[in-house]
């Protein structure tokens, strides 16, 4: 009973991790109709965010000390943190907290890599064939990842949770079972109660703002908001912002739980491909739930009793999930009429 | 049966010129060694395969490579359980891929569109991990299925055929093929293949496709079942990867999981795309590219640029060596990803198609020689 | 139309010259065919080295330190540098002139950690430069793949950093050879230390890559500990490059295990190792003992990539640069002055190989294929930092000691983030080559 409560736990917070992962892909789509290829790019940018963030708060004088040498024979480098050194005991609790704090750093800078990206690239291609924009955002996402290892080498940068967050929560106690029965890692938690408070927050927006109002309203029909004299494209390009932002916050807070290398954007694009597709094209509720939906089912077939009963099935159970979708609802769990479907 | 209109057969001796010098005309580009030849003709195959789906009815399918990857498995299983002839390798293969490209594709086409697209992902994906993981057995997973000494080749014991100590290589017909006879075989069953696609393209099946492309509702409205069209052209083109993948085989008797992956799939899809998507040249000239980029690009390393600016002041050389090194060895893939967006941005619908538009602005440019058509006067 | 016109009378001219240049070296080999082997460097004129090693993709790491080894290997080959490790080597033949008292040249290639890239790579070295020997990988799968290819060209292949058994077990060939050690061997070696820190009396529950390595690893853990007396409790497959192994992770606390043994290596242990640290078990007691965690193979980078949650943690390793012995503090010191940090155990295996295959080449006096297979196997040697170490005939693999090492608490800097705890002796770390299936295959190659 508590394993199977622990693996329900596990498959809520991957769902989380999944669905905040898909979320910027389906409103790139549902809005501005590009199938971008460069969204696992972007939550590799957002991870690299945080590895930056630490790399600049953590920055070092380095003197040589002549006196002692390395086995190599060159002489011993001794290292002093400055930001420790300015800012004593709130510099350490910044460095211990640096993954958090880098959302700083992160909102504004994936907000104008994504302005950036639609007004140089993106914006060319609204009209151009799914084809072609394939092509141009893959190649755009090689370049960023390439460009990504030019500066930090392709091993992984393991980012460190919080000190105070390190060790797993008692959840069972919460339950009412017997201390330490039930527990799970404070981290994962935090991730799930971010990636739903992020998903809320994108709802509320699209939802009770005028500026949600009209996007949604030119989702819906573009050319009808342009001809009312709405500068829809000017809007659209703060969605792509947007979606970049909220891929690469996704990145920053999943660096503890992933060292994050210049690869990772790849791994993570067939996934949240498959997560928008199974919600339906373009619709976001349909995103989030297939995000839990995969993430649950994906954790609850991973248990021993169903791997001795299907041998394998936590290596398909996804694409299986997405196929028995597809073929059972022709637009996925929530897709509207029409979208990408020619 | 074998006619062809006079563009056509123009087109395809051109080709298989091409294709038949590669020796000499790559030698250059150093690229004329069997191995990428063999690869250049491969991967041409399994493009211009791929094309005949995607190209003529729009089908965009991020799974071919799992045909491909059957289609080595089974030749391998061919050469290890019957006879190292190649012909059986071969037939087996395309039959044995056809079958699964009828299965996947009777189910993936309920679907248009992205939903499409992901049906093909997925169900490569599920041959892709089940082939690393539980079918080990049949696929040897991740260090791929090999030959082995004490292989059964129940036909060749019949025939009392033997081939000494070692491991035994492909042949064909009772002779070994080597380096140049592989490429040559390639060669010839890609000109077949492109043939095979001008009839495609050329033939009313091919014009259905078509129609199903720039409108499938249209299609059924004027009581044309496009069902069966579709699925024949998933298969034909399934099968044509299974070809793709049997040559691998034959030219290299290795088959690895690693074919089957989604990156594969995206790699034949980038190569139409680059080439232009539904012409006949396109996807060869895409798949050429790209290979030459993983093969050459990849294998130019610091000395080598030393040596090609050597003819430059010290500084200027060491400047030259540190920028385009960037570029090439282990930045390969920036090149890539760099000729993608260019390409894309600036020859719209491909090289081919790109290059022809290009023609023609140049054509415009030019003074008419002929007279110009005289104004018709409105009445 | 002028255009194609001129581009088509270029292409002609070309055509003329390449058809000669072809067929020149075409002419010698035919000629030569009869006594001669594939890329004699006499017929082409040099030696060249093949280097391929993953340069792109998630491995490009542990490649590229590859091949800075093989880059160092090349300049002491060649008598630049201190020597390095040729001062050390014993039985002394190599002099730093070079092979057979020619200079070594090398081309590189990019596996992308991909058998049929690393097949491709390979044949462009070997059909296109000329090689005499190609080398290099970071995983099983490239170096069987290039192995297998390397046996049907006629062209040794001294391989890189693999570790699953079938290199040198059921896909060994005769003209592959492994340095590093293999997954049966860390089986081996770790269950002494295991039974030291841990005791005899421990339920383990293993956590294992669902493909060959992670089974042949898993299976020589379990030999090796419950042979130990310990009670394997459950182990588990999983998917491959997975990324996040949380689900797979949440039994564990609840299994009545007090040990996990993690069988993944690269980046799948890189993200497992983190993760099942997060989730509480180091602090956790169970069955009245404090619960630990075992990554049976270790790599620095791999360390480094974990991060914090290495601290602590045992596993075996080929080679350290820690080691105090006479060799391993030469390649440091080389290494160390050529790139300004020290050497990994993927650049060490890598110089090391290079060095075996010139010296054989040089004891046997030829680079005839045959007689340089003859000379590597059973080849006794030392002073390469891995103490006395035998080239076994039987499978190609090297029978040395193997290091266990222990995740440093306090890592100075990224480069001490491992410590030695203990040796196992070769003697020890030796079993028997038939226990694996698969057979050598012929000296004399069947085609170039």
């Amino acid at each position: 009973m508590t394993a199977m409560l622990a693996q329900l736990l596990n498959g809520l917070d991957k769902g989380g991790a999944y669905a905040l992962i898909a979320l910027g892909l389906t409103l790139v789509f549902g809005t501005l109709g590009v199938v971008n290829f460069a969204h696992g790019a972007l939550f590799m940018l957002g991870c690299f965010c945080a590895v930056t963030f630490r790399y600049l708060i953590t920055i070092e004088t380095v003197t040589v000390d002549p006196t002692k040498l390395t086995p190599w024979g060159s002489p011993v480098e001794v290292r002093t943190p400055l930001v420790q050194n300015w800012f004593g005991d709130f510099g350490a609790v910044m460095v211990d907290y640096s993954v958090p704090i880098s959302l700083i750093l992160a909102v504004p800078t994936m907000l104008a890599i994504g302005i950036a990206m639609e007004r140089g690239l993106i914006k060319h291609f609204y009209k151009r064939t799914h084809a072609e924009q394939i092509l141009v955002t893959f190649g755009l996402a090689i370049v960023l990842q390439e460009v990504v290892k030019a500066f930090f080498g392709a091993n992984p940068y393991p980012q460190p949770i919080p000190t105070d967050l390190r060790s797993a929560a008692d959840i069972g106690i919460l339950l009412g079972l017997e201390p330490r029965t039930l527990t799970y890692p404070w981290w994962r938690i935090i991730y799930l109660a971010f990636s739903l408070f992020v998903i809320g927050g994108v709802f509320a927006f699209l939802q009770f703002t005028t500026f949600g109002m009209v996007v949604r309203a030119g989702m819906a029909d573009r050319e009808t908001v342009g001809l009312m004299g709405i500068d829809i494209d000017r809007r659209f390009t703060i969605v792509f912002g947007l979606a970049a932002v909220v891929a690469g916050v996704a990145g920053v807070m999943y660096t503890p739980l992933l060292p994050p290398n210049y690869h990772l954007g790849m791994d993570f694009l067939v996934l949240s491909f498959v997560v928008v597709v199974v919600g339906g094209m373009g619709s976001l509720p349909g995103a989030v739930v297939a995000g839990f939906l995969l993430g649950i089912l994906q954790s609850i077939a991973s248990m021993t009793e169903i791997k001795s009963l299907i041998p394998g099935i936590d290596q398909v159970i996804i694409y299986l999930v997405a196929v028995i979708i597809l073929l059972v609802l022709p637009r996925g769990l929530m897709g509207r009429r029409g979208v990408m479907e020619s | 049966m074998f006619s062809l209109s006079r563009k056509d057969l123009t087109s395809l001796v051109v080709l298989a010129a091409i294709v038949l010098t590669m020796p000499i005309w790559l030698a250059p580009f150093g690229a004329a060694y069997p191995g990428l030849m063999q690869k250049f003709a491969i991967y041409a195959i399994f493009a211009v395969g791929f094309n005949i789906l995607f190209g003529l009815t729009g089908y965009l399918s991020f799974g071919h490579a799992a045909f491909v990857g059957i289609g080595s498995y089974t030749a391998v299983w061919s050469f290890k359980l019957l006879t190292m002839d190649i012909l059986p390798a071969m037939i087996f293969a395309v039959i044995i891929s056809g079958l699964f490209a009828l299965v996947i594709g009777y189910f993936c086409l309920r679907r248009t569109g992205i939903y499409f697209s992901i049906l093909t992902l997925a169900f490569a994906q599920m041959c892709y991990s089940l082939a690393y993981s539980v079918l080990t057995p049949l696929t040897n997973g991740e260090t791929g299925l090999l030959l082995a000494g004490n292989d059964p080749r129940y036909i060749d014991k019949m025939f009392g055929v033997t081939y000494g100590s070692g491991l035994p290589t492909p042949t064909f017909l009772g002779t070994t093929l080597g380096g140049y006879g592989g490429f040559y075989l390639t060669a010839i069953v890609l000109i077949v293949i492109f043939f095979i696609s001008q009839k495609i393209f050329a033939s009313p099946f091919g014009m259905a496709l078509r129609g199903i492309k720039s409108n499938q509702t249209r299609m059924m409205y004027t009581g044309f079942n496009t069902k069966p069209y579709t699925l024949a052209a998933f298969v034909v083109s399934g099968m044509i990867a299974g070809l793709a993948g049997a040559l691998l085989s034959v030219t290299d008797p290795l088959a690895g999981t690693e074919r089957m992956r989604w990156t594969e799939s995206g790699n034949v899809v980038l190569m139409t795309i680059l080439g232009g998507v539904g012409t006949l040249f396109g996807p060869i000239v895409g798949a050429w590219l790209i290979k030459y980029f993983e093969n050459i690009f990849s294998a130019i390393n610091s000395n080598m640029l030393n040596n090609f600016f050597s003819f430059l002041p010290d500084g200027i050389q060491s400047l030259m060596v540190t920028v385009t090194s960037k570029f090439v060895g282990e930045g390969w893939h920036l090149t890539l990803g760099l000729m993608f967006v260019l390409i894309v941005v600036f020859l719209p619908g491909g090289l081919v198609e790109g290059a022809k538009r290009v023609a023609a602005r140049f054509d415009r440019k030019k003074p008419r020689t002929g007279p110009a058509p005289a104004p018709q006067p409105a009445e | 139309m002028t255009k194609f016109h001129m581009n088509r009378r270029t292409l002609i001219k070309k055509a003329g010259l390449g058809a000669a240049a072809l067929s020149t070296p075409y002419f010698f080999t035919k000629g030569a065919w009869a006594d001669s082997f594939c890329n004699n460097p006499d017929t082409v004129g040099k030696i060249i080295f093949g280097f391929n090693v993953p340069q792109t993709g998630s491995y490009a790491e542990e490649g590229l330190e590859q091949l800075s080894g093989y880059k160092l290997a090349i300049k002491h080959l060649n008598g630049e540098g201190d020597g390095g490790l040729l001062n050390t080597f014993s039985p002394k033949t190599l002099k730093g002139n070079g092979v057979l008292g020619r200079k070594v040249e090398y081309v590189t290639g990019d596996t992308q950690t991909n058998t049929d890239a690393a097949r491709d790579g390979a044949r462009r070295m070997i059909e296109r430069d000329g090689v005499i020997m190609v080398t290099g990988c970071v995983t099983t799968g490239e170096a069987v793949a290039q192995q297998s290819l390397c046996q049907e060209m006629g062209v040794i292949y001294m391989s890189g950093l693999t570790h699953g058994n079938e290199t040198t077990g059921k896909d060994k060939r005769r003209y592959g050879f492994r340095h590093y050690f293999n997954a049966h061997q860390t089986g081996i070696a770790i269950a002494p230390i295991l039974e030291r820190e841990y005791g005899k009396e421990r339920r383990a529950y293993h956590i294992t890559a669902d493909y060959n390595w992670g089974w042949s690893q898993e299976a020589s853990m379990k030999a090796a500990t419950e042979a130990l007396g310990w009670e394997t409790v459950a182990a588990i497959r999983t998917p491959l490059g997975l990324g996040d192994f949380s689900q797979y992770l949440t039994p564990v606390a609840h299994s009545g295990a007090d040990i996990l043994i993690i069988n993944h290596y690269g980046h799948d242990m890189v993200n497992s190792l983190p993760q099942a640290v997060q989730f509480g078990l180091r602090e956790r007691m169970a069955n009245d003992k404090q619960f630990e965690i075992i990554v049976p193979m270790f790599s620095e980078l791999m360390a480094v990539g974990a991060g914090d949650a290495v601290k602590g943690i045992i596993g075996t390793q080929n080679w350290n640069w820690q080691l105090d012995d006479a060799g391993s503090q030469a390649f440091t010191k080389s290494y160390g002055e050529e790139y300004g940090v020290p050497p990994s155990q993927s650049a060490h295996t890598g110089y090391v190989q290079a060095l075996l295959y010139a010296d054989a080449v040089e004891r046997a006096g030829t680079f005839y294929p045959p007689e340089v297979i003859k000379a590597l196997e059973g080849f006794e040697f030392d002073g390469m930092g891995n103490g006395p170490t035998l080239y076994r005939a039987e499978d190609h693999q090297c029978m040395k000691e193997v290091l266990v090492v222990r995740g440093n608490e306090n890592p100075s800097s990224r480069f001490d983030v491992l410590n030695l705890i203990g040796k196992t002796p070769r003697e020890e770390a030796t079993y028997d080559p038939s226990i694996f299936e698969g057979e050598l295959g012929p000296y004399e190659p069947n085609q170039c």
